[in-house]
């Protein structure tokens, strides 16, 4: 099992996550999983009771955990927010600006290049679910 | 024309210093072929049959003089000389090594340009109206709208790994010049009754191997909200597109399986839930922007008069050029279609004498138009014959647009490893048939279009004819389709019977035209009269 990357000051849930019917019908789960399929809005009336959301990436080129993540944020979650599964470097700071503060690959990822691709892009040009500034707000502030 | 500031240099050069990284670590092992391949592919880097190709980006077909020498230039140093237009507007190299790929993109971005999202599953180069900014019938300038979107979505954190590619054309006029009901997303910026402009939005359109007109699914955004309808729009096929198989993961499946009533309820609540997550960049941006679009400053006692006492160059203005909207002027095709040539092939010198007289005679700027031909778009009538007189000796001087000799043609089996089929030579035969039987100029308006595969490269399925090559047990065979249209009155051809031989094909498309001739009424153009009379006609030439 590769380290898992952790970008949060708090304490790390502890119990293992639940799949979404499985938190949809259990009141006392804290952690869930998200597969590519499931739709994230159905957790949205229940982000005060959770603590932890893993998005499941089982193959990096499928793209719909980036949707849920900023649909969590977007809805006030501030809870951590992990990818896990095909998570590579090269994907990190797309998810990162979408919302994802925590990180478990199937694969050991390089330290120096995990920094080098949080540090790769000096601006961005949309907003996010992160808090850095546009490129366009930039430019008009 | 857009300049990069500080920001979107910064950017683009973030971007090679990642490829570099990239290639870096592909070759180190620490990436597979399979992790590595979405990553070049998002850089314009495909492997082909022989080599790899290099997709560069020209964002809605715009460039200067500077920037197309620069294209001139990589041809050169890093490929055998010659580039080819293509019909996104893009410039490809056939012959790239993968060792010098990030050095050809810090060459570009030394002129800003580059290579991002010209490939891949996520959104790619936008494309516009190549008459845009010149067009006598537009509402408004399109381009400061596609650059303002070209900027939402490069790099977009949230939408690189979609489903399958995504492709999206802005236009501003009733005439389509940019075949927008075709993409994934096209925008039309109108005018309302009340003088305001607006968006209409048609989503799920395409080529492909299931070609898909675009519904209308807004007819009017406001242009403060582009951005976030665009979002909406994307969103929703993200998460909802099929991933399951390849071939039915483009957007327009999606539309079409849901209906577009489900798929707009669905943008529509979307939208109306990232209305409220300030995701639009500020009218001053649209405004930075479009000022940086202001029309040529022409001059206005330009004289209208063409001296025409020269019968070839009076051919090439009637064929090649298109009024302006500014009095003395037109906006001048060159031809990327010699009879006998490469449709959208174009020489290093060539690039070279293009921007040079883009330079001279036209604000210094091109334009290149999805139909594989170069425009300069500001042309003064008194400059007509000095330029005409430079292209010509240049080999660029063909007076043959929307003929019959202006053929939109896949690379093909000659280059592409999707390829069942040769495009190229079955171009090149048609063009030298109707040259040699001088019918080009009676036949007036006939597009002519030809996909070496299934995918469509070519439009074959918006041509008024086209040309799909298929592998028939090991033997090229190509299909004959009638009746297509990607402009205005858009249309999808539809495919006349049994395939034909190579010699067979150019012969069946000589026999359709002379049917045409037979049967055509006062003005109509060869789509015209298929469409008035019908598929029968043809059919009983062809197949008796």
């Amino acid at each position: 099992m590769a380290d898992t990357l952790r970008y949060r000051e708090d304490e790390p849930v502890d119990h293992p996550a639940v799949t979404v019917d499985a938190f949809l019908d259990q009141s006392n789960a804290s952690a869930v999983r998200i597969e590519p399929g499931d739709d994230a809005r159905e957790l949205v009336p229940h982000l005060e009771r959770l603590a932890l959301v893993e998005v499941n990436f089982p193959a990096f080129g499928d793209g719909r955990g980036y949707s849920s993540a900023r649909i969590l944020r977007e809805a006030g979650y501030d809870g951590e927010l992990r990818a896990v599964g095909d998570v590579l470097v090269d994907q990190l700071a797309y998810m990162r600006r979408c919302g994802f503060d925590a990180f478990e690959p199937d694969q050991q990822l390089d330290m120096d290049d995990v920094q080098a691709a949080f540090d790769r892009w000096p601006d961005v040009y949309q907003k996010a679910a992160d808090t850095r500034t546009p490129i366009w707000a930039k430019r008009h502030s | 024309m857009y300049k990069y500031d500080q920001y979107d240099q910064a950017m683009v050069d973030a971007r090679v210093e990642e490829f570099r990284d990239q290639a870096r670590r592909r070759l180190e092992g620490k990436l597979t072929e399979d992790q590595f391949k979405p990553l070049r592919l998002m850089n314009g880097l495909y492997l082909q049959l022989h080599a790899y190709m290099l997709r560069v980006a020209i964002p809605y077909g715009t460039l200067d003089s500077r920037q197309m020498h620069a294209l001139a230039d990589i041809s050169d140093k890093y490929d055998r000389g010659y580039g080819h237009f293509t019909t996104r507007q893009n410039i490809q190299y056939n012959w790239i090594r993968l060792e010098d790929a990030a050095d050809i993109l810090a060459d570009l971005a030394k002129v800003e340009m580059h290579a991002i999202q010209t490939s891949g599953n996520c959104i790619r180069n936008i494309s516009s109206d190549h008459f845009a900014g010149a067009a006598a019938d537009e509402v408004v300038d399109p381009r400061p709208y596609a650059e303002l979107l070209r900027q939402w979505s490069s790099f977009h954190p949230e939408f690189s790994y979609l489903p399958r590619k995504f492709k999206i054309a802005v236009i501003a006029s009733e005439k389509d010049r940019a075949a927008m009901r075709l993409h994934d997303i096209g925008i039309n910026i109108v005018k309302n009754d009340a003088g305001e402009l607006g968006a209409a939005f048609y989503v799920g359109g395409g080529m492909g191997r299931t070609p898909m007109i675009a519904p209308c699914i807004n007819p009017f955004v406001p242009l403060d909200q582009l951005v976030t309808y665009c979002e909406a729009c994307l969103r929703v096929y993200n998460r909802y597109g099929r991933r399951d198989n390849k071939y039915k993961a483009r957007i327009k499946i999606l539309v079409h399986e849901q209906g577009a009533d489900e798929y707009t309820r669905q943008v529509e609540d979307e939208f109306a839930h990232l209305l409220e997550q300030g995701v639009e960049p500020p009218h001053d941006e649209l405004m930075r922007i479009i000022r940086m679009f202001e029309a040529p400053n022409t001059d206005q006692t330009a004289p209208n008069d063409i001296d025409r006492s020269d019968p070839d160059f009076a051919l090439w203005v009637d064929r090649n050029t298109v009024a302006h909207k500014a009095s003395g002027y037109v906006s001048a095709v060159i031809s990327l279609k010699p009879v006998g040539g490469i449709p959208g092939d174009a020489t290093a010198k060539q690039m070279h004498l293009m921007a040079d007289l883009a330079k001279e005679y036209s604000f210094d700027e091109l334009r290149v138009m999805h139909t594989q031909n170069i425009v300069l778009p500001h042309v003064r009538k008194a400059d007509l014959h000095a330029l005409w007189t430079a292209l010509d000796e240049a080999g660029l001087g063909s007076p043959n647009l929307d003929t019959v000799e202006d053929i939109i043609a896949c690379p093909g089996l000659d280059y592409c490893s999707l390829a069942n089929a040769r495009s190229i030579p079955i171009a090149q035969r048609i063009s030298e048939r109707f040259a040699e039987t001088g019918k080009t100029g009676t036949l007036g308006e006939l597009k002519l279009k030809i996909s070496g595969c299934i995918n469509a490269c070519g439009h074959h399925h918006a041509g008024h004819i086209g040309i799909l090559g298929v592998d028939r047990k090991g033997v090229e065979n190509y299909q004959l389709l009638l009746g297509g249209s990607e402009a205005e009155d858009v249309s999808l051809a539809k495919i006349t019977g049994p395939g034909f031989d190579e010699n067979g094909i150019v012969n069946a498309v000589e026999t359709v035209t002379t049917v045409y001739e037979r049967e055509r009424q006062d003005g109509e153009r060869f789509v015209d009269t298929y469409r008035r009379i019908g598929m029968n006609p043809f059919k009983e030439a062809l197949y008796g």
